[in-house]
């Protein structure tokens, strides 16, 4: 990776830029948005620390009531305390999205090296890619659900599984410009084998844009959670999520709309700081994508 | 040209194929008895035998598969676990719906953003750029159900000046369909505007650096003309594309919008159908939207060579 420290203007675009002192240069953009994801995942990591209530404890004689100084956010239908919740709520969604992200750039990493690099596999593989997203990913994923169980890890495959093709189709881009380069023609003429070729010569080059591609899965794969919560096929509604929050919080929205807000809240700006690190990201990796798709 | 659109047309057999063969195995490839995963826990061994005669789960594998594309070619989209009616009959009593509030959402997000976009490229870095960009970003962090809400709390709750939910045809009183339908379209399309207008605004940024705008604005052309006459139809391509590909978010948050507004369309009887574990309904659902999404992709390839007659086949 040649992140070549030279100045950023990707975030130009949407909020205009300051200059840093000296060094690398990061919009504000951008450091606004590292500095709120930080925020977001230390206080989600280390929620268990300081959370004043156990984010599952039923409390009959305080249900719904508004913000205090016991409860700070006010607490859900079932008097729970819903500043617990949503800062428990995080780690699960952050959970899912990292997961997400990093097991679809896992599998879509092989499965593109392989069909990139083997003619032969390469129609077939492509094919079904195809197919595969032709699924509205939405519900792909909750079919996926419906049939695994609303447990974690049938929710990360559910929204693991249609990302897969979109990371192929890039892996195997790169791959097919790359494997006409003469230092990987004379890997091959030297007679390495076929694993090393694909794991030294090949897979660095992807590395840049799989990162890009990383940070938007792990931002669309909160979101999806969310979807997926809201609409009943999402991770057991024992373990809080922003997304089960919000859905539990749907049925008194006309009488405590805050139950919505706060989870949407929290997981539209944790969205919004990734997609736009995810921007700062492809721009520094890729300067020629820059300007194509600015 | 006769023969493109003939090999396209053909080009959409096998993907629709391998969706089918991908649906089918969903179910039979889940680890553990379907049967049971469907049934739930408290299912008696009656309930089982039931859910496994009426998916044909008894026999072998390569015998289910034939009937079912046998029966898909005829239209039958299987039996609902839980109606017992025909999931074709379901779903076509509720897609009237969620085709009206679709296409209501198309003509709608494109009114929006293609002008949006344009705006955005005409005026690239200035205070406008940013605000049509910022709202492109803010558009895809924000949940659909999340807008929906907000939304119905500011002009229905607040300001009362819209009805909270629910639906009626347009057939019944186009009025009230469209004050019904205006939220929920205003939902949906946030993602689709932001989309689309991100898109309108890179391929028209691309296109207003070449030669033939500079001789059009020097021999005097009308901004406007040269914005959307000259631009805008050497940009429709991209546009189009994710017109077509964005098509599919649309169908992820019509099933979420529908809920949020309490409209009788698909994406509630998808609601309804993962609740009650219905997976031949599901199933059915998705096999009709990857069609769909097919098709419509389709014709926007079909129609490139219309909005850009450079394009031969």
């Amino acid at each position: 990776m040649t992140a070549a420290p030279q100045p950023v203007s990707g975030m130009q675009t949407v909020l205009g830029m300051l200059s840093m002192p000296k060094g690398l240069r990061l919009g504000v953009g951008p450091t606004i948005a590292a500095i709120v994801l930080a925020i977001i995942v230390i206080a989600s990591i280390a929620a268990p620390l300081y959370i004043p209530h156990d984010p599952l404890a039923i409390d009959a004689l305080h249900r719904l009531k508004g913000s205090s100084e016991a409860y700070l956010l006010g607490t859900d239908a079932y008097g729970r305390d819903v500043f617990s919740r949503v800062m428990m709520g995080g780690r699960v969604s952050l959970f899912i999205g990292v997961g997400a992200a990093m097991v679809s750039v896992a599998l879509g990493l092989f499965i593109g090296l392989v069909s990139g690099f083997f003619r032969a596999a390469d129609a077939l593989v492509m094919r079904i890619m195809d197919s595969l997203m032709a699924i509205p990913s939405i519900l792909l994923a909750i079919a996926l659900v419906a049939l695994n169980g609303p447990s974690l890890w049938s929710v990360i495959s559910a929204i693991t599984i249609p990302e897969i093709p979109r990371v192929v189709r890039l892996v195997r881009s790169v791959v097919l410009s790359v494997r006409e380069e003469p230092y990987v023609e004379a890997a091959i003429a030297l007679g390495s084998s076929m694993p090393k070729i694909l794991w030294q010569h090949l897979m660095p080059n992807t590395l840049a844009p799989l990162i890009v591609q990383g940070t938007y899965i792990c931002a669309s794969a909160i979101l999806v959670e969310a979807i997926l919560s809201f609409l009943g096929a999402g991770v057991s509604t024992e373990i809080p999520t922003w997304g089960n929050i919000m859905a539990e919080g749907r049925l008194y929205f006309q009488i405590k709309p805050m139950l919505i807000f706060w989870p949407g809240l929290m997981l539209s700006l944790c969205i919004l700081s990734i997609n736009l690190l995810g921007d700062t990201a492809r721009d520094l990796l890729d300067p020629r994508l820059k300007k194509r798709e600015a | 040209m006769i023969g493109y659109i003939f090999r396209r047309i053909l080009a959409v057999v096998p993907v629709m194929l391998i969706v089918a063969v991908f649906v089918f195995l969903l179910l039979r490839l889940t680890p553990g008895d379907p049967a049971a995963i469907l049934a739930g826990d408290a299912a008696t061994p009656a309930q089982l035998e039931r859910i496994r005669t009426s998916l044909g789960l008894n026999e072998p594998i390569y015998v289910q598969f034939t009937t079912w594309v046998d029966q898909l070619m005829h239209g039958n989209l299987g039996i609902s676990l839980i109606s017992n009616t025909p999931v074709a009959q379901m779903i076509g009593q509720r897609i009237w719906p969620t085709i009206n509030i679709a296409i209501l959402t198309i003509i709608l997000s494109v009114a929006i953003a293609v002008p949006m976009g344009v705006v955005a490229a005409w005026r690239h870095r200035t205070w406008v750029d940013y605000a049509v960009m910022s709202f492109s970003v803010l558009g895809f962090s924000v949940p659909v159900f999340v807008i929906g809400y907000v939304l119905i709390k500011f002009f229905s709750i607040d300001l009362r000046w819209l009805p909270v939910q629910g639906y009626t045809p347009p057939s019944q009183d186009f009025g009230k369909f469209l004050s019904r339908a205006i939220l929920p379209c205003l939902t949906l399309a946030t993602i689709y505007v932001a989309l689309i207008a991100r898109m309108t605004r890179a391929s028209l940024l691309e296109v207003l650096g070449e030669d033939y705008i500079r001789t059009a604005r020097a021999k005097g052309v009308k901004e406007r003309v040269v914005l959307f006459r000259h631009a805008l139809s050497n940009a429709a391509v991209p546009i189009l594309t994710i017109i077509g590909t964005g098509f599919a978010l649309l169908i992820g948050g019509v099933v979420v919008t529908e809920s949020v507004f309490n409209i009788p369309g698909v994406g509630r009887l998808t609601v309804d159908a993962i609740l009650a574990r219905d997976y031949p309904v599901i199933q059915g659902i998705i096999l009709l939207m990857s069609g769909t999404y097919v098709f419509i992709n389709l014709l926007i390839d079909l129609s490139y060579s219309f909005f850009d007659p450079r394009i031969r086949y």
